[in-house]
C-alpha cells in the first residue's frame, strides 16, 4: 500500500493504477469522464468500480443475454439478490457468491467471509436468511496444500455459517488437479420474506440520510475487488491484506437488527445494502446511481478501527459486518435507537444531495467529486471477440472403457473423492439450526419447510467443469439439467437459478469463448426448464502462471415443494420394491469419473443433449411422485448407474437384484437426464401408465445387503458392506 | 405452566426452543433478553443454544455475566426449573449452577450428527416422561461438548444419581458418556443434546418432546413459581 498519496500530475506519470489492474486507457476514459485529471482517491475508486468483480467491464455483453424473467420473478439480477414468489404472499430470495481468490489465500477467512457477504446479501433484501449451501473444487487430496486448503475452507464455512445460526444444508464437493493452486469456493445463501416488505439498495430523496452500521472499517480486505480480478503466479507473493476477517457474532447482530428494521420501519427505510467488495464507495454509489441522486460523504464520521487511514482506504476497505441505509431525513434517531438495541454503530455519514456528484470529504478536504455515473454506468464494457480453443476444432476420439472386474472397479470409484461420502465435511456444519431442514445433506437436494405455511422449498449446487472444459455449451446446458433434475428427484418443481461463473483470463478469446459459449448453453436450458437466472457473480481471472481452470459455471437452484407428503428422498426404503431407470443409458464416458480413474485425464466429445426429451422425462418423474407412487429417487450423475445405485442402498443397507440390457461398462456411463425410481409393487400399472416407455424395469430392491446385475455380456455381485466402506474411507483415509 | 428463553446476544436456538414449546408441546414460552433483570411469573427458564457473545474467549464465559444471569441464579436458588441446552449448558458450567466443564470434542471439529442416548435417571423433572433406560436419539450440533468432571466431583455426579443422558456412541470424548447432568437439588439440567429439534416427525423424530412432557408434569398444578 502507497503511504504517501501522490498528486494528480504524479499520478499521470507514475501510473500507480497499473497496480490495481487498471489500464492506462482506462484512466484515460475516467479522466474524460470526470473532467480534471483524479485525484489519489479519485483514482483508486475507479480502479475499485471498474474492476470486473464490481463492473462485469468483461462479461456484462455475456451476462445481458440471460433468461431472467418470468411470470414468477419479482426481482431479477441488479440488486442485492434476485426473489421468486413461492406462493402464500411470499418470495423465496436467494443468490451466490464466489470467494476463490480470497480462499486460495487464507483459505478460513476466505471462506467465512464468503459465507458471511452473501448471507448480507440476502438480508440486505429483507429476507431472513434460511439456508447455506456451498460449492467447492480443489485439487488432488495427495497434495498437502490441497488437504490444508480443504480442511480450512470446510472450518471456514463452519466457523461462520455455524455461529450465525444459519444452517449448511446442502452442497458439492470436487476434486480435480485443474482447481490444485485456484480452489473455488461458492456461497450460497437462500433467504424468506413476505413479498411486500421487499427492498432495494437505492438512495433518494435529497436531504435523507446516509446511516453507516455495523463494524468499524479497518484496513482489511483493501481493494479486494481488484484482487479477486487479478490471476495468481508464483512470481508474485499473494496479497495477504487484501483479505477480510470474518466476526459472525457481529453479523448475526447485524441480521437481527437490520430485519427489525425492514419489518417495523418500511416508512422510513428508503434502501440497505450490504457493503461488499468494493466497500463503503461500492455501496454508496450503486445506492445513488440507481435512483440518479447525487450524494456527499464526510469520512471523517466513518467509525474506524485503525489510526491514520486514507481516504482510499476508508472507501475501498472490505472490513466485513458493514450495511449502508438510506434513512428519511429526521427520523435517523429512530433507527439509530434499533441498532444501539444491539449493540452497534449505526452513524449518519452523509446525505443525499441535489444533481449527480459524488463528493467526499476528509479532514476537511473535498477529497473526491465526480459524478456518480462515472463509477457505474459509464464504466467500460468490454466486448470481446471469443475464439474456440484448439482442444474443441480436433476432439479426441471417444474413448471405451475396457474393465475385466467390475465389482472392482466399482469399489475403486466409489473411493474417488469426488464420488465418496461427504459426511466427514458436512458434519461439521449445522445443518438443523432454525429446525426447518426435512432433508439433510447427502441426498439430491437439501428439503426445508417453510414455517407458518404447508410448502417446503428444495434446493441444490452443481457444477461440473470436466463437461464444460469438454464442450461449453452442451457443458452449460447439462449443468442446469442436473440441478433440476436434483430438485425433481426430490419432488421438487424448480423455479429458478443464481450462479457463479468461475473462469480464466476473459481477455483471452478462448477463455471468452468458454465464457460465452457455456452462457449460451445455460441459457437454452433454463428457457426449456422454466428456471431463470435471477442473480449470480462472476469469478474471472482463475488463473495460475497462465493456466486457466476448467470453465466451471456453478448453478444454484432452488425449488417449489407445494405438498410436503411428496417430499422423496434417494434412499431404499424396503426389499421388494421395484426398481426402474428412467432414461436410456448410452456409452457416455468423455469427461466422466470412470474415465478420469482409468486414464488419469479426459478427453472426447460430450453427445449432443435433447432438452426436450430430458424435461419430459424429469415431468414424468415429477407427476409419478406427486401421485404418490415412488418411495425414493435418485438422479444419475458422475460415476453413472452404479454409483447412483449404491448411494441409494447404503442408507438402510438393503441390496438389490437387477437386470440389465447394456454391456457391464455402460454402467459407469454418465447419460444425463436419466433417474433411479423405486416404487412399492402394487403401484406398477399405476407408476407405469405415468412413465410409459420412459422408464424400464430393472428388477427389485432386496432384504440381503449385496446388489447382483446381470448383464448380457456377464453378470457380477457386490457386498454393500465393501462398497460401502470404499466410499466411507475415499475422504477421511487421504486426509490423514 | 409458563416458560422463558432467554436470548443472550449471538444464541441463534432461541426461536426454535420458543417454537417447540409453545407450538408444538403447547407450552406458552416467551423470549426474554439477556439484558432484562427479572424472571417474575415463569416456571421454568431454558437457556438456549447458540453463540452468546460470539463464544469468544470461551464458551458461555461472557453470557454467565449477563444482567438476567443474577435473576436465573436467583430463581435456581429458589428451586425454579432451569434447563441449559448445548451453549446454554456452557453457560450454566461457566456460572457454577452445574459442576463439571465443557471441552473440545476430541476431533477437535464441530459434530451435527443424531446421537443416540440412553435416558440412565428418569425420577427426574426434566426426564420422567421417559421409560428407564429408553432409548432415545437426539441431534448434537457443538464444537465443545466434551464434559469433563474431576474425580471427586464425577463420583458425586454418579453417586447422586445427577447423570440423566448419556451417549451411546460417544461422538466427542466426554467422560462417562454424559450426555446431560442435573444439579445436586434436581432442578437445574444442562445437557448437549438438543431436544427442540427433535419434536416433530416431519423433521426425523419426536424423542425430544420428552424434555419438555416432563417438566409439564412436574409443573403440574404448581402456580407460577416467582423469584428475583
Amino acid at each position: 500500500m502507497l503511504q504517501v498519496e501522490l498528486s494528480p500530475e504524479e499520478i499521470r506519470t507514475a501510473k500507480p493504477y497499473r497496480q490495481w489492474d487498471m489500464t492506462d486507457a482506462e484512466y484515460d476514459r475516467f479522466t474524460q469522464l470526470i473532467g480534471h485529471l483524479p485525484t489519489f482517491t479519485e483514482v483508486g475508486l475507479a480502479s475499485g468500480m471498474w474492476s470486473e468483480h464490481c463492473a462485469y467491464k468483461y462479461s456484462k455483453p455475456v451476462l445481458r443475454q440471460f433468461w431472467t424473467k418470468n411470470e414468477n420473478v419479482v426481482m431479477g439480477p441488479g440488486e442485492g439478490a434476485g426473489a421468486i414468489r413461492i406462493g402464500a404472499g411470499k418470495v423465496v430470495v436467494f443468490k451466490a457468491e464466489s470467494h476463490n481468490h480470497p480462499s486460495a489465500v487464507e483459505p478460513y477467512e476466505g471462506a467465512a467471509t464468503g459465507v458471511g457477504g452473501i448471507i448480507r446479501d440476502i438480508f440486505s433484501m429483507g429476507a431472513k436468511p434460511i439456508a447455506v449451501l456451498d460449492s467447492l473444487r480443489f485439487g488432488e487430496l495427495t497434495d498437502p496444500r490441497t488437504r490444508q486448503l480443504l480442511d480450512q475452507v470446510v472450518a471456514g464455512i463452519a466457523g461462520y455459517g455455524n455461529a450465525i445460526g444459519i444452517p449448511t444444508v446442502g452442497g458439492e464437493t470436487a476434486f480435480d488437479p485443474t482447481y490444485a493452486r485456484n480452489p473455488l469456493v461458492n456461497a450460497m445463501c437462500v433467504g424468506i420474506m413476505d413479498e411486500d416488505q421487499l427492498q432495494k439498495g437505492r438512495a433518494a430523496g435529497v436531504g435523507n440520510a446516509i446511516l453507516y452500521v455495523g463494524a468499524k472499517t479497518g484496513r482489511d480486505g483493501i481493494n479486494g475487488a481488484s484482487f479477486a480480478s487479478g490471476t495468481f503466479s508464483d512470481s508474485e507473493a499473494a496479497d495477504r491484506s487484501a483479505v477480510q476477517v470474518g466476526d459472525p457474532f457481529m453479523e448475526k447482530l447485524l441480521v437481527d437488527a437490520c430485519l427489525k428494521v425492514t419489518n417495523d420501519h418500511q416508512d422510513i427505510l428508503v434502501g440497505m445494502q450490504d457493503m461488499g467488495a468494493a466497500g463503503l464507495v461500492s455501496s454508496s454509489v450503486e445506492m445513488a446511481g440507481k435512483s440518479a441522486s447525487g450524494m456527499a460523504l464526510d469520512l471523517d464520521l466513518v467509525p474506524q478501527r485503525e489510526p491514520d487511514m486514507t481516504s482510499f482506504e476508508i472507501m475501498l476497505s472490505e472490513s466485513q459486518e458493514r450495511m449502508l441505509l438510506c434513512v428519511a431525513a429526521g427520523h435517523e434517531a429512530e433507527i439509530q435507537e434499533i441498532f444501539a438495541r444491539y449493540g452497534l454503530d449505526a452513524v449518519v455519514i452523509g446525505r443525499v444531495t441535489a444533481g449527480h456528484q459524488y463528493v467526499l470529504t476528509h479532514h476537511g478536504e473535498t477529497v473526491c467529486d465526480i459524478p456518480v455515473s462515472s463509477l457505474t454506468s459509464d464504466a467500460p464494457v468490454y466486448h470481446q471477440a471469443g475464439q474456440q480453443p484448439a482442444r474443441l476444432q480436433a476432439p479426441a476420439p471417444d474413448w471405451q472403457p475396457v474393465i475385466t472386474d467390475v465389482t472392482a472397479t466399482w469399489t475403486r470409484l466409489m473411493n474417488q473423492p469426488t464420488i465418496a461420502n461427504k459426511a466427514s465435511l458436512f458434519s461439521r456444519y449445522d445443518a438443523q439450526v432454525q429446525t426447518n431442514t426435512v432433508v439433510l445433506p447427502g441426498s439430491d437436494a437439501a428439503v426445508l419447510r417453510i414455517k407458518g405455511t404447508d410448502r417446503a422449498i428444495a434446493m441444490t449446487t452443481d457444477s461440473n467443469g470436466r463437461y464444460v472444459y469438454l464442450d461449453p455449451y452442451i457443458g452449460g446446458q447439462r449443468t442446469v439439467a442436473e440441478a433440476a433434475a436434483n430438485l425433481v428427484a426430490s419432488g421438487a418443481t424448480p423455479l429458478g437459478i443464481t450462479d457463479c461463473l468461475n473462469y480464466g483470463d476473459p481477455t483471452k478469446p478462448e477463455i471468452f469463448y468458454e465464457l460465452e459459449t457455456s452462457a449460451q448453453g445455460i441459457t437454452a436450458a433454463t428457457k426449456v426448464f422454466n428456471t431463470p437466472v435471477i442473480s449470480g457473480n462472476v469469478s474471472l481471472y482463475n488463473e495460475t502462471n497462465g493456466t486457466a481452470i476448467y470453465p466451471t459455471p456453478m448453478v444454484g437452484m432452488v425449488g417449489l415443494i407445494e405438498d410436503m407428503t411428496t417430499i422423496t428422498t434417494q434412499d431404499f426404503k424396503q426389499a421388494g420394491d421395484l426398481v426402474y431407470l428412467v432414461g436410456t443409458t448410452q456409452p457416455d464416458f468423455s469427461g466422466s469419473e470412470i474415465q478420469k480413474l482409468l486414464t488419469g485425464d479426459i478427453a472426447g466429445r460430450l453427445a449432443d443433449l435433447d432438452l426436450a426429451t430430458v424435461k419430459h422425462q424429469q415431468d414424468l418423474v415429477l407427476a409419478a411422485i406427486q401421485a404418490h407412487l415412488v418411495t425414493a429417487a435418485h438422479d444419475l450423475s458422475e460415476g453413472g448407474l452404479l454409483t447412483g445405485l449404491a448411494e441409494m442402498a447404503f442408507a438402510n443397507q438393503i441390496g438389490a437384484d437387477l437386470r440389465v440390457a447394456v454391456p457391464t461398462s455402460w454402467l459407469f456411463a454418465e447419460t444425463p437426464g436419466r433417474f433411479l425410481i423405486t416404487i412399492a409393487p402394487e403401484n406398477q400399472p399405476a407408476f407405469e401408465k405415468v412413465l410409459g416407455s420412459a422408464a424400464t424395469l430393472l428388477g427389485r430392491t432386496t432384504a440381503a445387503p449385496q446388489v447382483t446385475i446381470a448383464a448380457p455380456n456377464r453378470t457380477f455381485s457386490a457386498s454393500l458392506a465393501d462398497l460401502h466402506q470404499a466410499w466411507e474411507e475415499g475422504i477421511p483415509c487421504r486426509m490423514n | 405452566m409458563r416458560a422463558a428463553v432467554i436470548t443472550f446476544p449471538g444464541s441463534n436456538c432461541d426461536e426454535d426452543l420458543q417454537w417447540a414449546l409453545a407450538h408444538v408441546c403447547g407450552i406458552p414460552a416467551d423470549l426474554v433478553p439477556a439484558s432484562q433483570e427479572t424472571l417474575a411469573g415463569y416456571d421454568a427458564v431454558f437457556l438456549p443454544g447458540g453463540f452468546s457473545y460470539g463464544d469468544y474467549l470461551r464458551s458461555g464465559a461472557i453470557a454467565r455475566f449477563s444482567p438476567i444471569m443474577t435473576a436465573v441464579q436467583d430463581f435456581a436458588a429458589a428451586g425454579g426449573f432451569v434447563v441449559g441446552i448445548c451453549n446454554g449448558f456452557q453457560i450454566l458450567t461457566e456460572a457454577g449452577l452445574l459442576p463439571g466443564a465443557l471441552q473440545w470434542n476430541t476431533s477437535l471439529h464441530f459434530i451435527c450428527a443424531p446421537a443416540p442416548l440412553t435416558v440412565v435417571n428418569t425420577a427426574t423433572a426434566f426426564s420422567n416422561h421417559y421409560a428407564d433406560m429408553e432409548s432415545v436419539t437426539l441431534p448434537i450440533a457443538h464444537g465443545e461438548g466434551s464434559y469433563y468432571a474431576d474425580p471427586a466431583t464425577l463420583a458425586e455426579l454418579e453417586a447422586n444419581h445427577q447423570v440423566v443422558f448419556r451417549y451411546q456412541d460417544n461422538p466427542n470424548g466426554s467422560i462417562h458418556d454424559i450426555a446431560g447432568i442435573t444439579n445436586r437439588a434436581g432442578n437445574v439440567l444442562g445437557m448437549m443434546p438438543h431436544p427442540e429439534r427433535a419434536v416433530e416427525a416431519l423433521l426425523g423424530g419426536t424423542d425430544g418432546r420428552g424434555v419438555f412432557y416432563s417438566l409439564l408434569n412436574a409443573t403440574k398444578g404448581a402456580a407460577a413459581h416467582v423469584a428475583g
